[in-house]
């Protein structure tokens, strides 16, 4: 069987990008802006001001029923039943080899129901684990009695993608809460901005239409993640844009997001998580709770390696960034392999993330980056690189 | 403000403008747009030789890396040390102060060199 490539997806907002003047990259199968002018100038924005970022390739899934709650704590590896209602966790998607499928952000919205919000690459991949997880969970793991309890089974949980319902915006920044505040039309009708806790949502309105507003972000910055139906998308980017721009807003694409992330040492799929890479080798192990007595990827987790790769942080003099690929030596041994790199527009110096042998993680040790043929030493340093002034 | 139409160009988006035997090199606009922010720039030394396709300089963004390709044959005799110095000039202006080198000129010009009007066939 061949498959044809699908043409790259579209944003709701396309139309917005487009009469910005944005440069576009494919990124997850979605045509999306990369940058709209700088992509440093848009990096700094963020910093110091805010940024507007369009996120809707990112793909959302509603959780719901009766069981919603257990089987979250089956299906990710973290404990979602314990999260209040109102709250955000950061989780993963594992395999059961208990390598990485994705990481999401779990949304609590009721007593049986949340919100998922997985990358745009895995949207079929995050589908697919929980349909199967779904089958193994009912088959297995669940106990008779659970199974007859509920109306017929796992009939009373649905898993819902409603990624092409929604558009997902990103205001983020020191200035996020007086733009989101001035912005016409946007009512806050649950817990005021002012009241509204790191990785926690509270909800809205804007116009008529429902806006759902997580103080969540992937930048290191203070700021939001906005949920709206794509017809009132446009509305919402142009008011948020007109509220703002005498506060230093601008629109900032894929690139400055991703210096943004790197900054922060947030981690991204395909190059910091894989398959390959189990949660505990990227500093995730927090994340897993391996108290819960059946999780997908639980036994897998069990047989791992003790001496596989770990992620670190390498910071660099210079201008010279090492990149994705590029080898890490320990004197002329290859110990490891850069996963994301780039001159940090904030600090002015290379920095790196790289999985490296744990025999050179230790912080402080001095390796050197395969620059094209050019040896730069690098630093080991504690992640993130960049961390705001709370 | 430099006349386009005067400059020769490669299909690895370089420009050249001819001036008796020298030839002073950058890379256009269009390049610069596709790497987005240039933040470093490696030139090749003064008098180093250079042959026409080979790579001799690099060029990064804080997204990517591209090479510098001389365009001719010659010897290198200025490296622009602005541009080096503040590698935003190749965004900002990529056929005047983000010139990167002039190159004395040795033999005749490579006959795949572009008019304006191929060029901007070839980009658009």
């Amino acid at each position: 069987m061949t498959a044809t490539p699908a043409p790259p997806r579209t944003s709701p907002l396309n139309d917005r990008h487009e009469a910005l003047g944005a440069s576009f990259t494919d990124f997850g199968g979605w045509n999306m802006p990369v940058r709209y002018t700088s992509d440093l100038a848009e990096h700094h924005a963020v910093r110091t001001a805010a940024g507007l970022f369009d996120i809707s390739h990112m793909a959302e899934f509603r959780v719901e029923g009766e069981p919603a709650a257990a089987f979250l704590d089956y299906a990710l590896a973290g404990r979602l039943s314990t999260m209040k209602i109102g709250k955000a966790k950061y989780s993963l998607v594992l395999a059961e080899s208990g390598g990485i499928v994705d990481d999401v952000i779990v949304y609590r919205t009721g007593e049986q129901s949340f919100l998922v919000i997985s990358n745009a690459g895995n949207r079929d991949a995050v589908a697919a684990a929980f349909d199967l997880a779904q089958r193994t969970w009912t088959s297995g793991v669940r106990t008779e009695t659970e199974v007859a309890e509920s109306v017929d089974g796992v009939g009373s949980l649905s898993v819902d993608d409603v990624t092409d319902d929604y558009a997902l915006i990103a205001l983020q920044g020191p200035e996020a809460r007086g733009i989101l505040s001035s912005t016409p039309g946007v009512e806050i009708t649950g817990i005021p901005l002012d009241e509204l806790g790191y990785y926690a949502w509270t909800e809205g309105t804007f116009d008529d239409a429902p806006l759902f507003v997580a103080r969540t972000g992937y930048t290191g910055e203070d700021g939001y993640e906005l949920m709206i139906p794509t017809a009132q998308a446009g509305a919402l980017w142009d008011a948020a844009l007109a509220a703002g721009a005498d506060r230093g807003l601008v629109p900032c694409g894929l690139a400055a997001r991703d210096t943004l992330r790197l900054e922060a040492g947030m981690p991204l799929y395909g190059h910091e998580l894989s398959r390959d890479i189990v949660p505990a080798q990227a500093g995730l192990g927090r994340v897993v709770d391996l108290d819960k007595e059946a999780f997908v990827g639980k036994e897998g987790l069990s047989s791992g390696p003790a001496d596989a790769p770990v992620l670190v942080g390498l910071v660099s003099e210079g201008r010279r960034a090492g990149r994705a690929g590029y080898a890490v030596l320990h004197g002329d041994d290859t110990v490891g392999e850069i996963t994301s790199g780039a001159l940090s527009p904030t600090l002015g110096h290379p920095v790196a993330m790289a999985f490296v042998a744990p025999a050179a993680s230790e912080l402080g040790t001095v390796l050197t980056i395969d620059v094209r043929g050019t040896r730069i030493p690098a630093t080991v340093t504690a992640l993130p690189f960049y961390r705001r002034n709370a | 403000m430099t006349d386009l139409t005067s400059l020769r160009y490669t299909s690895e988006h370089e420009w050249i403008a001819l001036d008796g035997d020298i030839a002073t090199v950058g890379i256009t606009d269009f390049a610069a747009d596709k790497l987005g922010d240039v933040v470093f720039v490696e030139l090749p030394g003064a008098e180093s030789a250079v042959a026409a396709g080979d790579v001799c300089g690099e060029i990064e963004s804080t997204k990517s890396v591209g090479e510098l390709y001389a365009p001719l044959n010659g010897t290198v005799v200025e490296v622009n040390d602005a541009v080096v110095d503040d590698p935003s000039l190749v965004n900002a202006e990529p056929f005047d102060g983000g010139w990167l080198i002039k190159i004395r000129v040795e033999g005749d010009l490579p006959a795949e060199l572009l008019d304006r009007a191929a060029y901007e066939d070839l980009t658009a």
